[in-house]
């Protein structure tokens, strides 16, 4: 992965120090605290519900084990012994306190880590597929374009205070693993006929009250123009965006209201003047970024295919675990897996110190000293040898990190909600942890197979329920906390927004309704279909005419 | 008289910010006078004709374009920023630097303090009218938040990835 070279060391001790001076400052009430917002926030800063939450970047979601050694550290040191995986594939921290955050920015920074625009209105943390560079059906590997967009986008004086947050996602592989079409900006590497490397450019995706797919501007960037290019965008958003209502300030809503082609010949003439100039890539620092991201040191290895299939064969509780939690790898007797972090009963996305600790220890012993996470909140090691995979599995049960539900209906993306968060209108940890109770029989959760459920608190959609195949959004219903479900999102390629199934429903009805949708499925599906496969075929209808059926 | 960050001290500024419906009578002939754009975009040859300075200053939503072709005229063009967070004067400081070619005093007014200092100085502008309750001396401290910088701007015409290879 990345190591940072003096410069990079030297930027984030300087923001640290920056940042130290700025509390210092609010602490003395030299700055109002609506003049501290900005700046604390462009620090990943949240005052909440309890306490201030503090969000750490992990660019693209790679970590090696010195640096989540330290986040458990600060977990035990600062907080409740416990953090959260983002669905940006962040950390969060709920419970710091204000006067503590700098000495906390100090230590991350001794670790090569930062808070740096994991929130605010600025160009945020890129993210990735969080196989990227051991998938198999990779085309690129997208890390080094992230290292460089990240590189590119930190402190860049002119997009510091845009109208609104800006995520930026990319995808080197054939499957979309990183929902790039609900970025405000998602790059698609491709290669032309001459084999040479490029990107599709979408923007206009975005998440929150008003949810978009967005729209290909560029359907080939020659890799050499990705940071004027970019640039053009943000300069072109940057002075039309919106900023007289925030609710109408991300890019989906400036690119809906020009429409995509006028958006798009804008950005083209401000690219004109920006196209071979100073900030045009070189192969130089693609190779020099590139060099961090070669394969580890692999051994030659066979398939185990047979060995494995064996193990499944005496220990059925592995081959499930195997089915669902592994994921194929580019090279032979190799397998990457994930650490599920959606046991029943804890808060999706939450791990404890020394379950962090635990985890860097394995990824020592069995993935050359990498982890990564992901967009759904678990945590991978990307590079286990087969032959060690059944022994792994042992180790991950005693942590809990053995859940085999990998994809499944319990591995829930979920915003912490009314629990931890100011803007909720419901609590989402509790209806979570409802379905994964109701849902607890193993054999019925696989049979259900492949589904996607995103629960989000309030409509601003932290928890994703616009692109899940069920999404689950909490409302207000003149004072009490109701939950209105959607069905049909889907944030792969060819992203599609959920469709509202009907009037919302009372907290405990919801094991209820899932329970129904989850029926109709399996009444109505053919062999081999997914449930978006299924409800994309039937609509929605069947699943309104059973969940509402009493009501008629 | 108002105090001022210039070339990184604080001086002394005896220029004359003139209010948006400012009318084109009220204009002193000798003063050293910012007018606002729409009195430049209406009246600009008269103004050329008067004896004091002349300067030209923008609001967050007044595009630099319109005055691009007339930048000789001004010896200051001064950008409002109406919220510490609206970031459009950003934009219009490197168009001006960088595109259109604008060489002299380029000065932040409006919701300006410390923070915004640093990244304000990379986008071309070289003087400050801090927020009239702050002082600009302590302000100063802003300019120099960061000793690198990864991105080509006004003040730096080569990204960090090509001034690492030399
Ligand atoms: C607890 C404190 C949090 C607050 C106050 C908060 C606030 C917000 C707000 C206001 C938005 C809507 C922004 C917009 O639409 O322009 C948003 C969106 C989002 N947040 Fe959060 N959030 C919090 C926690 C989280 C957490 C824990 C996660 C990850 C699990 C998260 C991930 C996201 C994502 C992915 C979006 C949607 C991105 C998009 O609109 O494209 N947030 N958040
Ligand atoms: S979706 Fe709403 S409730 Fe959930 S974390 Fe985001 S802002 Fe808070």
């Amino acid at each position: 992965m990345y190591v940072y070279d003096e410069y990079d060391q030297r930027i984030v001790e300087e923001r640290v120090k920056q940042f130290r001076d700025q509390t210092r400052r609010y602490l003395a009430g030299e700055l109002s605290g609506e003049e501290f917002r900005p700046l604390r926030l462009q620090n990943g800063l949240y005052i909440q519900r309890y306490a201030p939450m503090l969000r750490v970047a992990v660019p693209y979601g790679l970590l090696n084990t010195k640096q989540v050694r330290k986040l458990a550290q600060i977990a035990r040191d600062y907080d409740k012994g416990y953090a959260h995986v983002s669905t940006r594939q962040n950390f969060q921290f709920n419970w710091p306190d204000l006067e503590d955050v700098p000495d906390i920015l100090a230590e991350l920074a001794t670790v090569q880590m930062h808070a740096i625009q994991t929130s605010g209105n600025c160009i945020r943390n890129t993210t990735t597929d969080q196989f990227a560079g051991v998938a198999a059906d990779e085309i690129i590997d997208p890390r080094p374009w992230c290292e460089i967009i990240r590189q590119w986008s930190t402190f860049h004086p002119e997009f510091a205070h845009l109208p609104r947050k800006f995520k930026i996602a990319v995808n080197g592989a054939k499957r979309d693993r990183a929902a790039i079409e609900v970025h405000d900006i998602g790059l698609e590497a491709v290669r032309n006929e001459a084999g040479e490397l490029g990107f599709r450019v979408l923007v206009g995706g975005g998440q929150g009250r008003t949810p978009y797919v967005g729209a290909f501007i560029n359907e080939f960037l020659p890799w050499q123009h990705l940071l004027t290019y970019l640039e053009a965008i943000l300069r072109v958003y940057n002075r039309y965006g919106r900023r007289d209502n925030k609710f109408k300030a991300r890019i989906k809503i400036l690119v809906k209201a020009l429409g995509e082609q006028v958006f798009a010949e804008k950005v083209e003439a401000e690219w004109a003047y920006l196209k071979d100039g100073p900030n045009t890539l070189i192969e130089a620092e693609i190779e020099r970024v590139s060099k961090f991201f070669v394969d580890p040191a692999y051994e030659t290895l066979q398939d185990q295919s047979d060995a494995l299939a064996r193990l499944d064969a005496e220990h059925p509780g592995f081959a499930r675990w195997r089915s669902r939690n592994t994921f194929a790898h580019k090279k032979p007797g190799y397998v990457a897996v994930t650490l599920s972090l959606k046991p029943t009963g804890t808060a999706p996305g939450d791990i404890t110190d020394k379950q962090l600790d635990a985890a860097a220890d394995l990824a020592d012993r069995y993935s050359f000293g990498e982890l990564r996470t992901s967009h759904t909140q678990n945590i991978i090691l990307a590079d286990v040898r087969q032959d060690q995979l059944f022994t792994l599995w042992g180790e991950l049960r005693e942590q809990g990190f053995a859940t085999p539900n990998v994809g499944l209906l319990t591995d829930m993306i979920c915003c912490p909600g009314g629990d931890f968060c100011s803007l909720a209108n419901a609590k989402s940890i509790p209806v979570a942890e409802s379905i994964q109770r109701r849902f607890d029989d193993l054999d019925y959760l696989f049979d259900i197979g492949e589904i996607d459920l995103n629960i989000s608190g309030c409509m601003n959609a932290c928890g994703h329920h616009h692109v899940g195949h069920i999404g689950i959004l909490g409302v207000d219903k003149k004072g009490e906390e109701f939950y209105q479900v959607s069905l049909g999102g889907y944030a792969g390629r060819d992203a599609s927004l959920a469709k509202i199934l009907g009037p919302s429903f009372a907290q405990d009805d919801m094991p209820d309704v899932i329970e129904k949708i989850i029926a109709v499925y399996v009444e109505q599906r053919t062999e081999d279909e997914r449930f978006i496969d299924t409800y994309r075929r039937v609509g929605i209808e069947p699943f309104k005419e059973r969940v509402y059926a009493k009501n008629h | 008289m108002q105090r001022i960050i210039k070339g990184r001290q604080v001086v002394n500024d005896n220029w004359h910010l003139l209010p948006k419906e400012t009318a084109f009578e009220d204009v002193p002939n000798s003063d050293s006078v910012i007018v606002p754009a729409n009195l430049w975009l209406e009246h600009g040859h008269a103004l050329t004709l008067r004896d004091g300075g002349l300067g030209v200053w923008l609001d967050s939503d007044e595009e630099p374009e319109s005055i691009a072709d007339a930048l000789e005229h001004f010896q200051v063009i001064a950008i409002n920023f109406p919220a510490f967070t609206d970031g459009r004067g950003f934009s219009y400081a490197r168009l001006l630097r960088e595109r259109f070619g604008y060489k002299g005093e380029l000065r932040a007014i409006g919701d300006v303090l410390q923070d915004q200092l640093f990244f304000m100085q990379r986008c071309g502008f070289d003087a400050y009218a801090i927020r009239a309750d702050r002082d600009p001396e302590t302000a100063l401290a802003g300019l120099d938040d960061f000793t690198v910088t990864y991105q080509a701007a006004a003040d730096q015409p080569q990204p960090l990835f090509r001034r690492r290879l030399a």
